[in-house]
Formats: C-alpha cells, sequence, structure tokens
C-alpha cells in the first residue's frame, strides 16, 4: 500500500529571489547593448511579477532607458487543453509592435518548455521579433522541447512529479513521495 | 459546460467566467491578424433551419478565429428538400466528425432534442420564441464593459421595447440582465406581452415615453412581423405612435444611456431615427462584441476544462 509525504523546502529566500532578479537585470544590461531595441514582456500569469521587477532593474541601471513592459497570456496557444485546465489570467497587453524588437521573455519556472513554445508562436502574433531572449527564475529540467534559457536565477534538478511555487517570498519546492507503508 | 441551450443552464458566476473570456477574445480581436490555434483539428456545424446574417456570420468568424474548421447547412439547399428528417440530418452530419453543432430552428426545444442524437456539443443560435443565449451573453458583455462593472448590473434600469412576446431576445436578457441586478421595464402593448410574466422580476410600462428619460438603457427590440398572428397586432399606426423611437424620443436620453437593438432593424418602424445619429447607441458594437462572445462560448464548449482560479508558479 503506498502513501504520500508531500515535504515543503525553501531552495531560495525572499532575498536571494531578489539578488536574482538584480543579477538578471544586470546580464540583460550587459547583453543588449541597444536597449531602445528591448521590450520585456512576462507570461501570465507566474511570469508578470517577476517582469515587472527586471523592467525596474534595468532602469535602474541605465535610468535613460524607457524599456516597454508587456505581458502575453497563452491560453489560446496551448497544446495540452485536454491535459490540464485553462487558467483564466489578464488578456495579453504587448504595449508595441515587436517587429525588430528584442523581446525578453519571462516566466517564473521553465520546465517541459511547452508554455514557452505556446509564447513564442503568441509573440509572433504581435510582430516578428529581430530576436527573443528567455529569462526564468527557475531552471528545473525535464525540457520535452529544444527551448534553453538566456538568463537564469537558479538551477534546480527536480523530480517529475515535484511541485514548485515561485513568489517574492521565495522559492518552494514540495516533493512528493511515494513510499511503503 | 457540456452544451449552451438556454441561458438558464448558466450560473451568474458561470457567466461572469465567460464574459471574462470574452475580455481575451477581444484583445485576440483588436490584433492584425485576429487569429489564434485554440481549436485546431475540431469541425463546428452550423446547422440553420431559419434565416439569418448577423448569427450565422458571427458564429462562423468566432470558430474561424480560434482556427476550427467550420461546416455549414442551410435547410433550404439541402437534403431536407427530399424529406431528410431532422434526426438524420444530425446523425449524418455527427458521423462525419463534428464536435459541435449551432443550431437555429423555428420551434421550441430543437437544439435541446438535438442534443440526444449526437455527442457534439450543441450551442442554441436561436429556438422559435424560447432561447438565445449568445445573444443575452453578447448583450450583458456590451452593457457591463460600457458601465465599468463587470459582475454586476446593479443600479440599472433597463427597458426593454417592442414585441417582448415573440422574442426569444427578450426572454434570454430578461434572465439575464435581472439576475445580475438590473431593474428590466418591459415596454410593449398587452397584446405584445407574454400571457403570463409570472416568475419573471420585472415591470412594465405601456409607453416608451414612460421610461426614455431615466432608463441607463434602451433596448429596442425588432417588430417580428414574420412570426405575427395579424389578429394580434394593433395598428401600426398606433404601434409607432407608442412605442418607436423617434427623433425626439432618443434627444430624452439620459447623456449616459445605451441604445442597443439585436437586429436587424425595420427602419421606419420601431427604429424612426437613424441609430448613427444617436450618440449613445451600441447597435454596431453589439455586433463586434457577439464574435469575442461566441469564441469564448465555443473555446468553453470545445477548448477543454478552464479554471478562474489563479495560481502561482509550478507552471510548466
Amino acid at each position: 500500500m503506498s502513501i504520500v509525504i508531500p515535504s515543503r523546502t525553501e531552495i531560495l529566500a525572499s532575498a536571494d529571489v531578489d539578488r536574482a532578479i538584480k543579477r538578471i537585470s544586470h546580464e540583460i544590461v550587459e547583453r543588449n547593448n541597444q536597449l531602445d531595441q528591448l521590450v520585456i514582456v512576462g507570461m501570465q500569469t507566474g511570469g508578470t511579477w517577476i517582469a515587472e521587477r527586471l523592467a525596474t532593474g534595468v532602469k535602474q541601471i541605465d535610468p535613460s532607458s524607457t524599456v516597454p513592459l508587456g505581458a502575453v497570456d497563452i491560453s489560446m496557444y496551448r497544446d495540452d487543453f485536454s491535459l490540464r485546465p485553462i487558467v483564466l489570467s489578464a488578456p495579453t497587453d504587448i504595449p508595441v509592435d515587436l517587429t525588430e524588437k528584442t523581446v525578453v521573455l519571462v516566466d517564473d519556472v521553465l520546465f517541459t518548455g511547452r508554455t514557452v513554445r505556446a509564447a513564442l508562436e503568441a509573440l509572433n502574433d504581435h510582430g516578428r521579433p529581430r530576436a527573443v531572449q528567455l529569462a526564468v527564475m527557475v531552471d528545473r529540467g525535464h525540457r520535452e522541447l529544444p527551448i534553453r534559457p538566456d538568463y537564469v536565477g537558479k538551477n534546480i534538478p527536480t523530480h517529475f512529479s515535484d511541485e514548485i511555487s515561485v513568489g517574492p517570498d521565495g522559492v518552494f519546492v514540495t516533493v512528493v513521495e511515494k513510499g511503503q507503508a | 459546460m457540456n452544451h449552451l441551450l438556454s441561458t438558464r443552464d448558466l450560473s451568474v458566476d458561470e457567466i461572469v467566467q465567460l464574459l471574462e473570456l470574452a475580455d481575451h477574445m477581444a484583445e485576440i480581436n483588436s490584433r492584425a491578424v485576429p487569429k489564434v490555434p485554440a481549436l485546431r483539428g475540431k469541425t463546428i456545424a452550423s446547422v440553420f433551419f431559419e434565416d439569418s446574417t448577423r448569427t450565422r456570420l458571427s458564429f462562423e468568424t468566432a470558430a474561424k478565429r480560434l482556427s476550427a474548421e467550420v461546416m455549414t447547412f442551410s435547410a433550404s439547399t439541402s437534403s431536407v428538400n427530399k424529406g431528410e428528417s431532422l434526426r438524420d440530418t444530425i446523425e449524418t452530419l455527427t458521423a462525419m466528425g463534428v464536435h459541435a453543432f449551432v443550431v437555429r430552428h423555428k420551434s421550441s426545444g430543437v437544439p435541446k432534442q438535438v442534443t440526444q442524437w449526437t455527442n457534439a456539443a450543441v450551442v442554441n443560435a436561436g429556438d422559435g420564441w424560447h432561447q438565445h443565449p449568445t445573444q443575452a451573453m453578447l448583450d450583458a458583455y456590451t452593457i457591463t464593459r460600457n458601465f465599468g462593472d463587470k459582475e454586476s448590473m446593479a443600479g440599472r434600469t433597463i427597458a426593454i421595447v417592442g414585441d417582448i412576446k415573440h422574442s426569444r431576445v427578450a426572454r434570454s436578457n430578461v434572465d439575464v440582465f435581472t439576475r445580475m441586478g438590473a431593474t428590466v421595464v418591459l415596454v410593449a402593448p398587452d397584446a405584445l406581452l407574454p400571457s403570463s410574466i409570472e416568475g419573471w422580476n420585472v415591470t412594465t410600462a405601456s409607453s416608451i415615453d414612460e421610461v426614455v428619460g431615466h432608463v441607463d438603457v434602451l433596448y429596442m427590440l425588432r417588430m417580428q412581423r414574420e412570426r405575427m398572428d395579424e389578429s394580434l397586432v394593433i395598428s401600426m399606426k398606433e404601434y409607432t405612435d407608442l412605442y418607436a423611437l423617434t427623433q425626439d424620443r432618443a434627444a430624452r436620453l439620459a447623456p449616459h444611456a445605451l441604445l442597443m437593438h439585436p437586429g436587424p432593424i425595420n427602419r421606419g418602424v420601431e427604429m424612426q431615427v437613424d441609430p448613427s445619429e444617436v450618440p449613445g447607441s451600441r447597435i454596431l458594437q453589439q455586433v463586434a462584441n457577439g464574435i469575442s462572445v461566441r469564441m469564448a462560448v465555443l473555446f468553453s464548449l470545445l477548448g477543454g476544462e478552464i479554471s478562474p482560479a489563479i495560481t502561482l508558479g509550478g507552471d510548466a
């Protein structure tokens, strides 16, 4: 008879999350010398708060820059409707035509890569970006598509069934162990 | 949600959620390329046994913008003319691989009947005098988005004017508007009111002049001459004297008041003013909103389970 023992572990504290966001902001500025061509787009819903903080971070590093901030909802682009419920979030809000822009796409957790694939398709309906870079707070592995991040807060090896929660208050892993009673 | 047959199938929470989903669809419709792959591989059959311009084209446009395949059936050019029954027609189309039927019929209850002959989802696009649920949804969407309260119509007064008796639009709208908290006034001659409005949470008025100055929404219905038994009708002159929207009456609408009409408009009958000259007219906005709302309905039926909960993190 199998039992389930969930245990929740803090991987990053709130201060670690702050530091990771500051570091990624610096990396974004370092890699993109034309900040006026940059657009930061958060993925609804988990990526939007990180995108906002990255935009603030970039502005602090270069106060003369004005980097537009957007949000993309990928509900209509998913390939797994039948597998998981759609989470109603805020609608897509892309304030500028993305054609010839460099987009920093932001999400909280990179896992199978399927939501990123859907987001890339969604972005294309708002213009043809010159390049898309991917920023995530956590890369937990288990990719099912050829997608890799450009900026990572923390690499966390996980079991496929683990649950990860990311917020301003920290990063937590909940391990669901199946054992024998 | 397996089918959408009547507004009564939906709770107020479900209506509010559907309208929120329509906001997402409206954003898609505002794009240069208004199309998403959400319903790729799904086939939607529009099966109309009664004439329609906007409802049919609106559903078909909604389906195409979600990348579904559209199958179009018109009774007038089909084997119905060779005597094929409704049931055989539905079973035949089902065998071709239809995921959803959008059904309009002159008899009440036909869409419900259709659910017994197919496993596909069924959407009522108007059945007799009974129901027209997507019209009520798009009207609720238009009203709530214009007044800025997305979840309620509390404190709003809506007058529905004209041929209530023969109107499925009126039945669906009264149900949705009152449950969302609006005060609804029916404005019609006795002959054009349903024989019983018991259980309807409405009041009545006997001329448009009684209400036009203090409503938030003036909802004009079409005079349905094709459904009318001539003996019911008061003279057309008497009707237009008391119930038509004239230029003078339109001028008495409050500045914030909306003028709505489900279409098609009978110019010179219930509408004696050019609606494009009424600042509060939202009649064309209703048409545009109809596409967003029908996309939301089709996506809810065919796009998998929808969860209203907002979760942080843990997503793929």
